[in-house]
C-alpha cells in the first residue's frame, strides 16, 4: 500500500484526468471540421476495427500468450464464433463470461 | 460515407443496458479492490468521476496496492489511454457544432460508446446511440464504483464472473460485422498479432497504438490506390 499522502493522490488522480482528457480532446481538435476524402473515410473504418480487435487480443491474454491461462482466451474465443455465427449479443456476451468462469469454477486459471 | 454494418438504425437498448449493468459490476470491484487494499474510499470515486476510463483506473489503483509511487501510477495509467486519440477522432463528427457540447462529449469517449456508435447505421443513429450510450455508461460505471467502495469485499470477484471476458466479448461482437470485409478483416489480425508481440514489451494501451502505427499507413495507402 502507497504512503502518499492525500494531497498527492489527489494531485495524482487531476494530472491523470488532464492527461486523459487532452488524448481524447486531441482527436476531436485534430479532426475540426474537415471532411475526410473517402479513401481516408475508408482507412479510418478499418484504424477503428484494427483497435478494437488488438484490444480485444490484448485483453484475452493479459499476461502473455504464454502466462495468460485458459479460460479468458478460452471465453473470448467461443465470443468470437458465437459472434461470427451472428449469435445475438448478449447471448456472445454471457456465453463468453459464463465459459470463462465455469472454467475457473472447474480449477482452470 | 461509413459502411453499413448493421440493418437497424439505432442500436437496441437493451443491449446497451447490458453491457453497461456489466460494467458498472467491473467498477463496483474496482471500488472494492482500492479499498480492500487500503486506498481512501474517494480515490476511486474520484477517478471514476473525472477519469472515466475503466482500464487506465485499475491501472492506477493496482500501482498504488502494490506499493508504487502516485508518479508511476498516474503514467502508467496514462499510457493505456492513448488509443482513445484514434478513437475520438473517430466520433469527432458526432459530437455537434457547439463547444460545449464537444467538451463534454470528449470527456465521454469510451471504448464502449464508440463501438455501439460505430454499429450504429444512421448519422443520426450514431448520434444518439453515441451519447445514450456515452450518458448511460457515465452513470451506471460511476454508480458501481461508488457501491463497491461501499460494500467493499463483499462484491463477489468479477474475474469469478468471467466479466474480464465479457469487455472483450463485447467489443467483438460490435465490431463483427465490419469484419465481414476482407480487407477490415486483414487489417485487424495483423493489428492483434503486433499488439500481441508488442504487449511483450509494452503496456496494453501502447501495444494497440503500435498496431495502428503499423495497419493504418498500408491501409491508406491501399485505399488510395484504389480511388
Amino acid at each position: 500500500m502507497s504512503t502518499a499522502s492525500a494531497t498527492v493522490l489527489v494531485l495524482g488522480v487531476l494530472g491523470l484526468a488532464a492527461g486523459t482528457y487532452l488524448l481524447r480532446l486531441g482527436g476531436i481538435v485534430l479532426r475540426g471540421r474537415r471532411t475526410l476524402t473517402p479513401a481516408a473515410e475508408r482507412t479510418l473504418d478499418v484504424a477503428v476495427a484494427v483497435v478494437f480487435v488488438a484490444l480485444v487480443a490484448t485483453s484475452a491474454f493479459p499476461a502473455g500468450v504464454t502466462a495468460s491461462g485458459l479460460a479468458l482466451p478460452a471465453g473470448v474465443l467461443v465470443a468470437a464464433v458465437l459472434a461470427w455465427r451472428r449469435a445475438p449479443f448478449v447471448v456472445v456476451v454471457v456465453g463468453a463470461a459464463a465459459v470463462t468462469a465455469v472454467l475457473r469454477l472447474l480449477g482452470a486459471a | 460515407m461509413m459502411r453499413t454494418i448493421r440493418r437497424d438504425p439505432d442500436v437496441a437498448i437493451r443491449d446497451i443496458l447490458v453491457v453497461c449493468l456489466a460494467d458498472a459490476l467491473v467498477g463496483a470491484s474496482l471500488g472494492a479492490i482500492a479499498v480492500a487494499s487500503g486506498l481512501p474510499w474517494w480515490l476511486p470515486v474520484l477517478l471514476s468521476v473525472v477519469v472515466f476510463a475503466g482500464a487506465s483506473q485499475f491501472v492506477f489503483v493496482g500501482v498504488l496496492a502494490s506499493g508504487g509511487t502516485v508518479l508511476a501510477a498516474a503514467l502508467g495509467a496514462l499510457l493505456i489511454n492513448g488509443r482513445l486519440t484514434p478513437l475520438s477522432f473517430s466520433v469527432a463528427p458526432l459530437l455537434g457544432n457547439r463547444a460545449a457540447t464537444r467538451l463534454v462529449g470528449a470527456h465521454l469517449v469510451t471504448d464502449e460508446s464508440v463501438a455501439f456508435a460505430t454499429a450504429a447505421t444512421t448519422t443520426a443513429g450514431r448520434r444518439r446511440t453515441y451519447w445514450f450510450s456515452s450518458i448511460v455508461l457515465f452513470v451506471l460505471w460511476n454508480l458501481g464504483v461508488l457501491v463497491g467502495t461501499a460494500v467493499g469485499s463483499v462484491v463477489a470477484d468479477s474475474d469469478a464472473l468471467g466479466l474480464d471476458a465479457a469487455f472483450p466479448a463485447v467489443l467483438l461482437a460490435l465490431v463483427m460485422p465490419a469484419l465481414r470485409d476482407r480487407l477490415t478483416r486483414r487489417a485487424a489480425l495483423v493489428g492483434a498479432l503486433v499488439a500481441l508481440a508488442a504487449n511483450t514489451v509494452v503496456p496494453a494501451g501502447v501495444s494497440v497504438v503500435i498496431a495502428l502505427a503499423v495497419v493504418v499507413p498500408i491501409v491508406l495507402r491501399r485505399e488510395r490506390s484504389v480511388a
